[in-house]
C-alpha cells in the first residue's frame, strides 16, 4: 500500500529506522521486566495488519534477549469494530490467527499507534471470544493521545502530542518502502 | 491504524444472482468468506459485527438446508432473525409478495432473504423496498449463494479455478443451482460441460451464458477429464411430465457411481447441492467417498452466507436494472 505524504504542508519525521530499533529495543526490555527471562507461557497478538509487523520484530528482540522463541498471534479486528457500516469504504476483514490455545495464558497486545482506544477495545472483546487469558498487556509504537475510551498502554515507544486532525504515518520495510514513523500536520495545511 | 485501509465493496444493495456479478465482485464474497470459515473452529462462533440488524427470512418454497443456512449465518453475525413460515403467516389469507414486504419494511427490517416459486421474484422485491434482499432461490432463475458456496468450495480444494473442467450432471433445464454456477464458473475462468438427457439439457445452453460451455449428452465424454463432477438434484415429478422415462433409467445414463467417476480425473471432486436421492443420481458410494465434498458444502455454505451479509449491509444503495435485452434473454431460457 503506498502513502502520500506530499499533500500537507508540514511532515515531521518523528522516528527513523534506528529510532523504530532503539524503541523495538526498549519494548521488548520492558516486557522482559514484567514476564522475566524465562516467559514460559507468554504470547504475543499483533493487530492487523503493522501491528502484526511490530509483533514479529518484538519476538524478534524477546528471542536475542531470552533465547526463547515466544508465539505470535495474528488479529483481525474487523468483525468486532464499532463503526463497520458508518465508514465508505468497507473494511476487507483478514485472517485472524492464534496458533496457541489463550486460555490461562499472560498475553501482549500489540498495535503500532494508540489514539481512540476504539481498536484496543475491539481487540480485547475479540480476544475474549477465544477463551479467557491469564492477562492482557498492551504496547504501542506511538501513543498519539485523544482517547475516546478508558484504554491505556503498559508500553509505550514514543508518546507525541498531536490534534485529532493530525496523521500519524507509521511505515515498516515488509509493507512501506521504508522504516519510519511520520506526523503530516493538517492544521498547517488550513492556515493556507 | 496510521492510513486509509482499502476496501472494496458491491455495487447494488441486493443479491439477485450472478449473472450481473464482475468476476471481482465475486471474487469479494469468495474472499471474504474464508475468515468468517476459521470462526467455526472456535468454541464462540459468533461475532458482533451485525447487532441490531434484523433478517427475515421468506421463504414461500419448502426449504431446509438453505433456510437453516441463512439462519445461522445471520445469528453468527448477531443480527436477529425472524422467520416467516408461509403457512402460518398472512400469505395464506392471500396477501401479495409486495404487501408482505412493505410490511416487513415497516417494522425496519434490514435484510430480506426470500424464496420464491416465480423467476424474478426477488428483482421486483428489491425494487420495492429499501431493506437489502437476498436471492435465496427464485424459479428457474438462479440460486446465487449456493453458486457461491460452491465456488468457494472448489476454489478452496482445487487452489485455483482457471482452467479447471467442471461437469454438471443433471435437470439443466430447471436448476437454479446450475444457472448461478454456469455464471459464476465461467466467469472466474472455469470450463462448465452440462450433461443430462436431452430433454433437460436444451442445446442452446451452450451458446445462452457466453464462451466456456460445452453440451453433451454422453457421460463418458462429459466426465473425460474433469476436475468436478457436480450432481444435481433430480425433481422426481419430471418423470410425470415425461422428460424421462424410468428412475431406473435415469441411473442407468445419468446416475454418478463409481464406475463412471472412474472416467473422470483421479482427483475430481464430487459435488451435490442437496437433498440428495440416492441410487437415482448419486450412488452412495460415491456421495460417501473419499472425492466427496457434499459435507464441506453444508459447511462452506454458512460461511459464503456470512460474507455476503456482512458485504450487503456496506454496499452501496444502488438497484441493480437489468438492460432490456439480458431481460429477454432470460425469458429465452
Amino acid at each position: 500500500m503506498s502513502r502520500t505524504v506530499s499533500a500537507p504542508a508540514l511532515d515531521k519525521l518523528l522516528l527513523d529506522a534506528a529510532g523504530i530499533i532503539a524503541k523495538i529495543q526498549a519494548l521488548s526490555e520492558a516486557i522482559v521486566k514484567e514476564f522475566g527471562k524465562r516467559p514460559a507461557t507468554l504470547a504475543l497478538v499483533g493487530i492487523q495488519t503493522r501491528g502484526v509487523i511490530l509483533a514479529r520484530r518484538v519476538a524478534d528482540q524477546l528471542r536475542k534477549i531470552t533465547g526463547q522463541q515466544i508465539p505470535v498471534g495474528v488479529l483481525d479486528i474487523t468483525l468486532y469494530r464499532d463503526d463497520v457500516h458508518a465508514i465508505a469504504d468497507q473494511p476487507e476483514v483478514k485472517e485472524t490467527d492464534l496458533p496457541f490455545d489463550i486460555e490461562d495464558r499472560p498475553l501482549v497486545l500489540i498495535d503500532d499507534v494508540l489514539f481512540t482506544g476504539r481498536t484496543v477495545r475491539s481487540a480485547m472483546n475479540a480476544l475474549i471470544d477465544y477463551g479467557r487469558p491469564q492477562c492482557i498487556r498492551l504496547a504501542v509504537l506511538v501513543d498519539r493521545g485523544h482517547r475516546e475510551l478508558p484504554i491505556g498502554a503498559d508500553y509505550i515507544g514514543l508518546t507525541v502530542k498531536t490534534t485529532p486532525e493530525d496523521v500519524i504515518d507509521v511505515n515498516f520495510k515488509e509493507t512501506d518502502e521504508e522504516d519510519s514513523v511520520r506526523v503530516r500536520k493538517w492544521e498547517a495545511k488550513k492556515k493556507e | 491504524m496510521g492510513g486509509k485501509e482499502e476496501g472494496m465493496r458491491l455495487r447494488y444493495k441486493d443479491l439477485l444472482g450472478l449473472a450481473h456479478l464482475t468476476s471481482e465482485e465475486i471474487e469479494l464474497i469468495l474472499h471474504t468468506a474464508a475468515p468468517f470459515k476459521k470462526l467455526f473452529t472456535r468454541s464462540i462462533k459468533k461475532v458482533p459485527t451485525l447487532r441490531g440488524k434484523t433478517v427475515a427470512m421468506l421463504f414461500y418454497e419448502p426449504s431446509t438446508r438453505t433456510r437453516t443456512s441463512f439462519e445461522l449465518a445471520a445469528t453468527r453475525l448477531s443480527a436477529d432473525v425472524l422467520s416467516l413460515a408461509v403457512a402460518s403467516s398472512s400469505v395464506q389469507k392471500g396477501e401479495s409478495l409486495m404487501d408482505t414486504a412493505l410490511n416487513l419494511e415497516a417494522m425496519k427490517v434490514d435484510f430480506i432473504v426470500l424464496r420464491h416459486s416465480v423467476s424474478g421474484a426477488p428483482e421486483l422485491l428489491a425494487r420495492g423496498v429499501r431493506a437489502h434482499v437476498v436471492n435465496a432461490g427464485d424459479g428457474n432463475h438462479e440460486h446465487p449463494t449456493q453458486g457461491l458456496l460452491d465456488l468457494f468450495t472448489i476454489r478452496e480444494k482445487k487452489k485455483k479455478m482457471q482452467g479447471l473442467t467442471v461437469t454438471i450432471i443433471g435437470d439443466i433445464l430447471h436448476s437454479r443451482v446450475a444457472r448461478s454456477n454456469i455464471w459464476g464458473l465461467t466467469k472466474l475462468g472455469a470450463r462448465v460441460r452440462l450433461c443430462g438427457p436431452a430433454t433437460l439439457v436444451p442445446a442452446d445452453m451452450r451458446t445462452a451464458f457466453g464462451n466456456g460451455v460445452e453440451v453433451t449428452y454422453n457421460m463418458k465424454e462429459a466426465l473425460d477429464g474433469a476436475d468436478v463432477a457436480y450432481v444435481l438434484r433430480l425433481q422426481l415429478e419430471r418423470q410425470q411430465e415425461n422428460l424421462f422415462p424410468s428412475l431406473r433409467e435415469y441411473h442407468e445414463f445419468y446416475g454418478l457411481d463409481a464406475k463412471k467417476l472412474s472416467w473422470a480425473k483421479k482427483d475430481c471432486l464430487v459435488m451435490h447441492p442437496g437433498p440428495m436421492n440416492r441410487g437415482v443420481e448419486i450412488d452412495s458410494v460415491v456421495a460417501d467417498g473419499p472425492q466427496s465434498v457434499i459435507l464441506e458444502q453444508v459447511t462452506n455454505g454458512i460461511a459464503v452466507r456470512m460474507a455476503v451479509l456482512y458485504l450487503l449491509a456496506g454496499s452501496s444503495s444502488t438497484l441493480y436494472v437489468p438492460a432490456p435485452e439480458k431481460a429477454v434473454e432470460r425469458k429465452a431460457l
